[in-house]
């Protein structure tokens, strides 16, 4: 009955660094065989800090940037032999700062519009007709039609951030950090919002945050990553009530919720995020790992199935 | 005697549509050694409050109170010079981005340094050993060696340790503190707030960090002040204002966080209806009221303040109906 419209197959990116002029280039490894499925009509989160290659997959996942390795599949077609076009007909991005990404010169109208002046969609009456539905759809008053970006409130920039990408009719939204830059009542808007639009549309979000909160109240599935893999994933419920990954605990650990009887939580992680250019050998958290033994140098962990996903720990074994 | 003490603090800024009436009348007190957390969304005028203490506001800002009293000394009609040693001395700031706040130009060594050298009659060394101390304090390890990198060499985390280290230098009765962990990471951002906290206790200083990370507050602070358009709309021990929030505002913005056990994943949050008044116009009555599900016409007419209980305070005409029925 599920039908798989994103799948990830070992896809890798690497990109060289200039190390200065007379020494040769080193490798950073963003991405690192990183395999999944993301199902239609399904909220997929992806969750890590940062430098953990969140937004790189969502740069290779809307044709940016092309894998070094591995293959993206769109409903089991390779992006790589699709047309860029095409790709952006059923994936569209909603990205963090609506401060950033829409154009401080153009019209609600113009910005809206953009992507069906671009695939030549309808002609200007329709697309007058599209604007201002996509503006009822997500919440924004018409007399908004002709403002510019600085007029509005981040969270009606988010909206026409929103609106531009959902006016193509698109199957799948990349949110990378939809509410980070927003405040928290503002963030409940979208969220909303979001979720609305998904029931409405049967629409699939590919979520990136590195707010758990958010995710747990957003997210079907989540994908913790750490330094470029994937160490866990499970369904909701499962992680957040039995994270298996030392790594998933320890975040897990650190969300600070707005309850004064509890203290500031030690998760034992330590300060140092590892170099991505010469990670740890084995298991990539060990430094880190409070649980870590001698084999986790060594040995690199491999996908280990549980009932609602899998995980990546050696520990896992016992 | 309080630390610190604000009465009617107001800071109005001219801008080409009028003028902004930015923060309305703030009042509060600080005893030594504790923590206020100041809550509110951008724009209701907590990190101005905290400039006009360092008198760091913008030059237009014009800036007003009844009393502005730290330490005993009268901030209103100190001397420039006054001013000077009691920043980065007796009070100092940690702000949210520490890329942006330390200079790229200079390695934190020397811009530890400064502010000891700036302040105290001390030596190079003697500034040094006290910068490699406070490091190794906030968690840095080989502090020695990291005197001598610059910032760019640091990760965000480190970066904001090298600020807190700073702010320390000279022992400072009072450290404000302007979304210290926002710009971090969730496993980094308690870390921090540790050594803040440890740190605040082991030198007995006196804090006030602005959030608007209603999970931060409840962590860290004694008291909380919740600021909407300028005004703060209650004030009371973190305990209190938690468990019981007395002001629509206040539990408009605690419905609105998703909360394992509170909210159901994938149902409706909470949300506030409306959007946050422009501060441009004279504003008569509660600013809140258009917005509140409460609201009645004597909410138009004037800005209520009351006691709930001897230390928490709200204002809202609802909560004294509340209050009088009871």
């Amino acid at each position: 009955m599920s039908e798989t419209v994103l799948e990830l197959s070992g896809v890798c990116k690497t990109y060289p660094i200039s190390q200065g002029m007379f020494r040769p280039k080193a490798t950073l490894t963003a991405v690192n065989g990183v395999s999944l499925k993301v199902e239609r009509g399904e909220v997929f989160a992806l969750v890590g800090e940062s430098g953990s290659g969140k937004s790189t997959i969502a740069r290779m996942l809307l044709g940016l940037t092309p894998p070094s390795a591995g293959e993206i599949l769109i409903s089991g077609v390779p992006i790589a032999k699709t047309n860029r076009r095409k790709v952006a007909r059923r994936i569209q991005p909603v990205f963090q700062d609506p401060y950033s990404s829409l154009n401080p010169r153009k019209t609600i109208a113009d910005l809206i519009a953009l992507p069906l002046v671009v695939h030549k969609i309808g002609d200007h009456a329709e697309r007058q007709s599209r604007i201002s539905h996509m503006l009822d759809v997500v919440g924004l008053p018409k007399r908004l039609i002709d403002a510019t970006p600085d007029q509005l409130s981040g969270g009606q920039r988010q909206r026409v951030a929103i609106a531009r990408a959902l006016v193509m009719r698109p199957e799948v939204l990349i949110c990378d950090e939809p509410t980070s830059a927003l405040d928290v009542s503002v963030q409940a808007q979208i969220l909303n919002l979001l979720l609305d639009l998904k029931n409405e549309f049967g629409l699939t979000y590919f979520f990136i945050s590195h707010n758990l909160a958010v995710i747990e109240h957003i997210a079907d599935r989540v994908a913790v990553m750490y330094l470029g893999r994937v160490v866990e994933e499970r369904r909701r419920a499962g992680l957040f009530e039995d994270a298996c990954h030392p790594y998933t605990q320890a975040l897990l650990e650190s969300v600070l919720t707005p309850d004064p009887s509890l203290g500031l939580p030690e998760n034992g992680l330590g300060g140092s995020f590892p170099n991505p250019i010469s990670p740890p050998s084995g298991c990539a958290f060990h430094p880190r790992c409070a649980r870590a033994e001698s084999r986790c140098k060594v040995d690199s962990p491999p996908p280990r199935e549980i009932a609602d996903g899998f995980a990546s720990c050696l520990l896992l074994n016992r | 005697m309080a630390l610190l003490e604000i009465q009617n603090l107001t800071i109005d800024i001219p801008t080409s549509g009028g003028l902004l009436h930015a923060v309305r009348g703030v009042s509060l007190s600080l005893e030594r050694g504790k923590t206020l957390a100041i809550v509110g969304e951008s724009g209701s005028g907590k990190s101005l409050s905290s400039l006009a203490l360092m008198d760091l506001l913008p030059r237009r800002a014009v800036r007003r109170a009844d009393a502005l009293r730290f330490n005993g000394v009268d901030l209103m009609c100190a001397t420039e010079r006054q001013k000077q040693d009691l920043r980065g001395n007796r009070m100092a700031m940690i702000f949210q981005e520490p890329m942006t706040s330390l200079n790229p130009a200079f390695t934190i060594g020397d811009q530890l340094c400064e502010v000891l050298l700036r302040h105290r009659k001390v030596s190079r060394t003697e500034a040094r050993d006290r910068a490699v101390m406070l490091l190794e304090k906030a968690g840095i390890t080989s502090a020695g060696t990291r005197l001598g990198q610059y910032p760019h060499q640091l990760s965000g985390g480190l970066r904001q340790r090298v600020m807190i280290s700073m702010a320390l230098m000279c022992e400072p009765d009072l450290i404000i503190a302007d979304e210290p962990t926002t710009a971090l990471d969730v496993t980094i951002q308690a870390q921090i707030l540790r050594v803040l906290r440890d740190l605040q206790s082991e030198f007995g200083m006196a804090m006030i960090l602005i959030t608007h990370d209603l999970g931060v507050v409840a962590r860290i602070a004694d008291d909380v002040g919740v600021m909407y358009a300028g005004r703060l709309v209650e004030t009371g021990p973190a305990a209190k204002v938690f468990t019981t929030p007395g002001h629509p505002y206040t539990r408009g913005l605690m419905d609105c966080i998703p909360t394992p056990g509170r909210t159901k994943p994938g149902e409706r949050l909470g949300a506030i209806p409306g959007q946050v008044p422009n501060l441009v116009e004279e504003l008569r009555g509660c600013a809140f009221r258009e917005r509140c599900g409460q609201s009645r016409s004597a909410c138009g007419e004037s800005f209520p303040d009351l006691w709930l209980a001897d230390d928490h305070r709200v204002a809202c005409l609802s909560g004294q109906s509340a209050e009088n029925a009871a």
